[in-house]
């Protein structure tokens, strides 16, 4: 059984398939680049001084980023305040109460919101909350970062209760259970992984912003002790070291981009070991 | 419970008395025009080709069509004398009465089999160990699982097989004590000797329940039921007890299906 330019045929066949395998290869690449070149320039300025103090003045030898490690952590929870919440009860009103014309607006909306510039959204919250409390604060950071976080978390929510079986949702309904405690109980439960798997994303997404910070959080060379002062974070330390023209400096953010870098991968990866046992219980 | 004064008659007296009944979902009529009495702690076979409404049927004595979209109901039900469709009785409370079982059993994958049989009765509010614990093995014993299960009530319900999943839906919907359980092709999904047990189970509930069941299946519906209701195209063409249906049916719509002519 030949075709009669089946040589041709298994030419481009063969051509087509060594494409993608060089474009496949070119997705894992900058990320290799990107690791080893981070390892290679930051890795000698890691070590215990980097996690315990604040940053030196310029000359002055030494010196850390406690305070902006620290602040990260910070922003992250007050972001994950608004985002968590609000992202995920969007997520079940999307996927459990039918209300098409809305759900069409607010499915749109957190769609075209996903797609908004991470400037913008410092820029909105400059002006709604920095103007008139009268000064950069942690509080500002974090709401930016919750915002970003509610279209990410409220879609993807939307999509893991989607792939719950609607014969759990029937049976349970017909056991005369209320529709929320079903939700609730049933539903969300049966979803939950997913669910916290696309939390984590959000936060990895979020955590390494820099730009909608610079109107909000702003930065702090120090300790924050209230909510409402600014508060420093690892992408703002790291911008304001790379951009100095202090080689100390320099080593020091890219010892911080490091770090950034593998606080976004161990969350990444806590979400693959999540999702694998997710699809394992799922095959039974 | 808003029906505590309900008068359950014992003897003759039907579970439940539909008269009139008409769904349609949007402009489409399911079912037309349907009036029938389903006789107390017998079983009820509904059978007829796919798309005759007789799972419509079903759905419509727990109210569970009203889960579609654009459903919309005409004439009346009425369960031991009370109109389900009364403006003052929620659906929550008539599902509370009518259990129901599905084609595809549907155990709830993150709890364990014990946790499974209470889950209608815990979020109903009732937190008493001591009858969930009754209740548990009351219900497994009902539905005929018990002794397979006893030893590992806490192991995850989707560890069982296809027919004990499908013994396990029917305990769970047996532990809130319904009065009347809905089965849709209960055993179409199972091999032959699953099915077997499922019929069994049938004829030991129907001592105390009334019991109503979709099949595809002629000879299950011959086996195990005492009256058979035959669906075609949205109208109930015939109903009577099963021995003259699938005997001496009266119409020839009815002969033709019984005997396998056509559906």
């Amino acid at each position: 059984m030949t075709a009669p330019n089946h040589r041709s045929r298994n030419a481009m066949n063969v051509f087509m398939q060594t494409l993608s395998f060089v474009c496949a290869v070119l997705v894992i690449l900058p990320l290799l680049l990107v690791f080893f070149h981070l390892l290679s320039q930051g890795a000698s300025s890691i070590n215990w001084a980097f996690f315990t103090q604040l940053p030196k003045p310029v000359g002055e030898a030494g010196g850390g980023m406690a305070n902006a490690i620290v602040g990260t952590f910070t922003l992250i929870a007050l972001a994950s305040l608004l985002g968590v919440p609000v992202g995920v009860l969007g997520g079940v009103f999307l996927s459990e109460y039918t209300h098409r014309r809305l759900n069409w607006w607010v499915r749109f909306t957190a769609d075209v919101i996903n797609g908004v510039p991470s400037i913008t959204w410092g820029m909105v919250v400059y002006a709604l909350i920095v103007l008139p409390m009268k000064g950069f604060s942690a509080l500002a950071g974090g709401v930016v970062l919750g915002l970003m976080m509610i279209p990410l978390i409220m879609r993807t929510t939307e999509e893991v209760l989607q792939l719950v079986p609607n014969g759990y949702r029937e049976a349970a309904l017909a056991l005369g259970i209320a529709q929320w405690r079903m939700i609730v109980q049933i539903v969300v439960r049966t979803a939950m992984k997913g669910i916290v798997t696309g939390v984590l994303l959000a936060l990895a997404r979020v955590a390494g912003e820099t730009a909608p910070l610079l109107f909000t959080a702003f930065g702090n060379a120090y300790w924050t002790h209230k909510l409402t002062e600014p508060i420093a974070a690892l992408p703002l330390q790291i911008f304001s070291y790379a951009i100095s023209p202090y080689d100390d400096w320099h080593r020091q953010a890219w010892a911080g981009a490091l770090v950034l870098i593998l606080l976004v991968s161990a969350i990444n990866i806590g979400v693959r070991v999540l999702t694998r046992d997710r699809f394992s219980k799922r095959s039974v | 419970m808003p029906n505590a004064t309900m008068e359950q008659k014992a003897g003759p007296a039907p579970a439940l008395t539909v008269r009139g009944l008409s769904i349609f979902f949007g402009a489409n009529a399911v079912l037309k025009n349907v009036t029938i009495d389903i006789a107390a702690r017998a079983v009820t076979a509904i059978i007829g080709p796919s798309g005759c409404g007789k799972s419509t049927f079903l759905r419509a004595i727990n109210r569970m069509h009203e889960l579609t979209p654009e459903a919309r109901m005409e004439g009346e039900i009425r369960l031991f004398g009370d109109d389900i469709y009364s403006r003052d009785i929620e659906p929550v409370i008539v599902r509370r009465r009518v259990g129901m079982v599905f084609q595809k059993s549907n155990p709830f994958p993150t709890m364990s089999i014990a946790e499974n049989v209470t889950v209608g009765l815990r979020l109903n509010g009732i937190r008493d160990k001591k009858i969930l614990v009754e209740r548990t093995e009351e219900s497994l014993r009902m539905a005929a699982l018990w002794d397979e299960v006893k030893d590992r009530l806490q192991v995850p319900a989707i560890s069982l097989s296809g027919g004990q999943q499908q013994r396990l839906c029917i305990a769970r919907a047996l532990a809130v004590q319904p009065e009347v359980l809905l089965m849709d092709e209960p055993a179409s999904a199972l091999d032959p000797l699953a099915t077997q047990k499922i019929e069994d189970l049938i004829i030991e509930l129907k001592k105390d329940y009334t019991i109503v069941i979709v099949t595809h299946n002629m000879q299950q519906a011959a086996r195990s039921s005492d009256f058979t209701a035959f669906f075609y195209l949205g109208e109930l063409v015939e109903f009577g007890p099963t021995t003259k249906i699938f005997t001496k049916p009266a119409q020839k719509r009815t002969e033709d299906y019984v005997t396998g002519r056509f559906g």
